[in-house]
């Protein structure tokens, strides 16, 4: 009774005072009511890739929205964690709890490896040299087919549950769970020097900052984030494939680039909201008009950058929200005075 | 087999380098990474296949192609890049949407289909005992003679001085009078130019199909950091050495086609290693 009441303070002081607190909330909710209103294969397909995708798009967000290390070459994290969880699955047999683990733990060893030499390199020079990683992952898959293989890709791989409705809440848990992980990471101490490294790496190192410590943390946090992602996505029945034309392609790479800067960078909300705005909308897409799917996808995205560049969720947070000047307190737009510490708002137009 | 590796890696070094010399003057001057640039090069053999099918002639074909592609790209500068300039990772995501809006364009007004241009001068030659195609050695010719033009423009014209100065430092040369926008955007034009006639150079020698900007985006973004951005030597030399590296490959190593661009990447990544600032970049970090 008692925690109730807590629980009902805490949801009228805390959330909804904020309309983008209700928006997260009603989102994650809808999230979970999502098989009690439709229990269509092809939507909870659709929802479940959404899912993967935006854990892979956060990832992103961690090692180059925060710490500004841009990695082009993102999907070596993720095809590594698919082709390593595929490969233990179909070689040695082991069941899908085993090798997801082991997937992650892959990629987080494959951020390890490609943070260590990419530590003495800088903005420009990081992107492009990422850049090369999976591909040259993909020229070592090829290069063994009997193993790996080749371009067909690994097939059959062990389903991750039997029924999709199961498939669907454990992906949609894991990624709720790690998701809210994340952010409370880049809300704590750690998240703000991610930020600092951004901003000026020499300053922070100034004020007695082991940013090579930081630096190589996010690459592996962001690894076995990705890797996780991928190798989910490896038993999942969205896939059922693992090939290099996917899981390591250009594409993959420049997919969670696209949707953490649609959404916008740094928030690790604006690459979820990327995501589930353009892949359901890619999907819907290549239902209605297969033909021009990408041709509408690329001049929406265009669009949405030239008139947003922050990123859409950026835009609408300021848009509906405002900042209390004098104690930093987020306040609702239409609101008269601070809910914090009651100063005038409004005549602080920014 | 040293003969095929020298002609081949000639002409491959040839492309790459007009690419990457657009590309890097694009980057110098505007510190646009611009990810369509490849773009524009696999629209321009489209354009010389279009034009060629049509029955214009050649001449008339390829400044038709040019002129179109300098004229598109100046316009998508203006409208889509420029506004959003100053954040980096906003411009990445824009430039790359322009190149799938030009892939998807080009997919749905000629198809999926790899297509063919007929050769502007067909037959070989014997050059010192080795026979080469007369074709590649058009390739050859165009590659050698417009970058000698863009050495030209650069080092003996007005236009060239003034861009220089913008790569050099944008603000100083914006207060020495210099109209920084409008040397950016003509560098734009430059660029897309050099990578118009790398398209037209290479349509009769490369099957012409819509994916076929991915490969040289990597090898020429490689190439460019591999000089050290922002010094056009090095972006050339970069080019020659993937180039080779490419193609030596492809020629010795069974099966080397799937290997070409790990290895020339892996070559990028080596040098890195001893390198972090490329073979000609210059190694104080300049904050502009």
């Amino acid at each position: 009774m008692y925690y109730g009441r807590y629980l009902l303070r805490y949801l009228q002081n805390e959330i909804l005072v904020l309309p983008s607190r209700v928006i997260v909330l009603v989102f994650v909710a809808s999230l979970l009511a999502f098989p009690l209103i439709s229990q269509d294969p092809n939507l909870l397909r659709m929802l479940i890739v959404t899912a993967l995708f935006s854990l892979y798009a956060v990832s992103w967000d961690l090692l180059s929205g925060y710490t500004g290390q841009i990695s082009l070459g993102h999907a070596l994290f993720f095809g590594s964690g698919a082709y390593a969880s595929a490969l233990l699955s179909s070689h040695l047999g082991l069941p899908p709890y085993a090798t997801i683990p082991a997937g992650a733990a892959v990629a987080t060893l494959a951020g390890l490896l490609v943070g260590i030499p990419c530590l003495r390199l800088r903005k420009h020079y990081l992107a492009l040299a990422t850049l090369a990683f999976p591909i040259m992952l993909t020229g070592l898959v090829l290069a063994f087919p009997g193993f790996s293989g080749g371009e067909g890709g690994i097939w059959r791989i062990a389903r991750l549950t039997s029924t999709r409705i199961e498939e669907y809440y454990l992906i949609v848990g894991v990624m709720l769970v790690a998701v809210f992980a994340l952010w409370k990471v880049a809300g704590s101490r750690v998240g703000l020097i991610f930020h600092s490294i951004r901003e000026d790496e020499t300053a922070a190192r100034a004020l007695g900052i082991n940013t090579v410590r930081y630096k190589l943390f996010a690459f592996a946090l962001s690894g076995f984030t990705a890797g996780m992602a991928g190798a989910l996505y490896a038993h999942s029945s969205a896939a059922r494939i693992v090939a290099p034309g996917v899981v390591l392609s250009l594409f993959m790479s420049f997919q969670p680039v696209i949707w953490t800067i649609f959404g916008g960078a740094a928030t690790i909300y604006g690459p979820i909201t990327g995501v589930f705005i353009l892949y359901p909308l890619l999907d819907t897409l290549n239902v209605v008009i297969p033909k021009y799917r990408m041709l509408v996808f690329a001049l929406l995205v265009l669009f949405i950058l030239r008139f947003m560049p922050h990123g859409i969720s950026t835009w609408i947070r300021d848009t509906i929200e405002r900042v209390c000047p004098s104690c930093q307190v987020r306040n609702i737009a239409t609101r008269q005075a601070c809910r914090a510490c009651g100063v005038e708002l409004r005549h602080m137009q920014p | 087999m040293v003969a095929s590796i020298l002609v081949n890696g000639l002409v491959y070094s040839g492309v790459y380098a007009m690419l990457a010399l657009g590309f890097g003057l694009v980057f110098g001057v505007g510190r646009v990474l611009n990810l369509a640039h490849t773009a524009f090069y696999m629209v321009a053999a489209y354009g010389i296949f279009y034009f060629a099918s049509t029955g214009f002639g050649m001449p008339l074909a390829v400044v038709l192609t040019t002129l179109g592609i300098v004229a598109a790209g100046i316009a998508v500068y203006k409208l889509f890049i420029e506004p959003v300039r100053e954040m980096e990772a906003t411009v990445l995501i824009a430039t790359l949407a322009v190149a799938v809006l030009l892939q998807e364009l080009v997919l749905v007004f000629f198809g999926n289909e790899p297509r063919h241009v007929p050769p502007a001068l067909s037959g070989f030659t014997q050059v010192v005992g080795v026979r080469v195609g007369n074709q590649e050695m058009v390739t050859l010719v165009v590659a050698a003679l417009s970058l000698i033009g863009a050495w030209f423009l650069l080092s003996r014209t007005k236009l060239g001085l003034a861009i220089r100065a913008a790569a050099q430092d944008r603000e100083v040369a914006n207060l020495m009078g210099i109209n920084v926008n409008q040397v950016t955007a003509i560098v734009m034009g430059l660029g897309l130019l050099l990578a118009a006639l790398a398209g037209i150079a290479v349509a009769p020698l490369f099957t012409v199909e819509p994916g076929m900007w991915m490969n040289p985006l990597v090898i020429v973004l490689a190439a460019v950091v591999l000089g050290g951005l922002g010094s056009l030597k090095g972006s050339l030399i970069g080019a020659v050495i993937l180039a080779f590296a490419e193609v030596s490959v492809v020629f010795l190593v069974p099966g080397g086609s799937y290997l070409r661009t790990a290895i020339a990447l892996l070559i990028m990544v080596c040098v890195f290693f001893i390198r972090p600032e490329g073979l000609f970049g210059s190694s104080i970090a300049e904050e502009r």
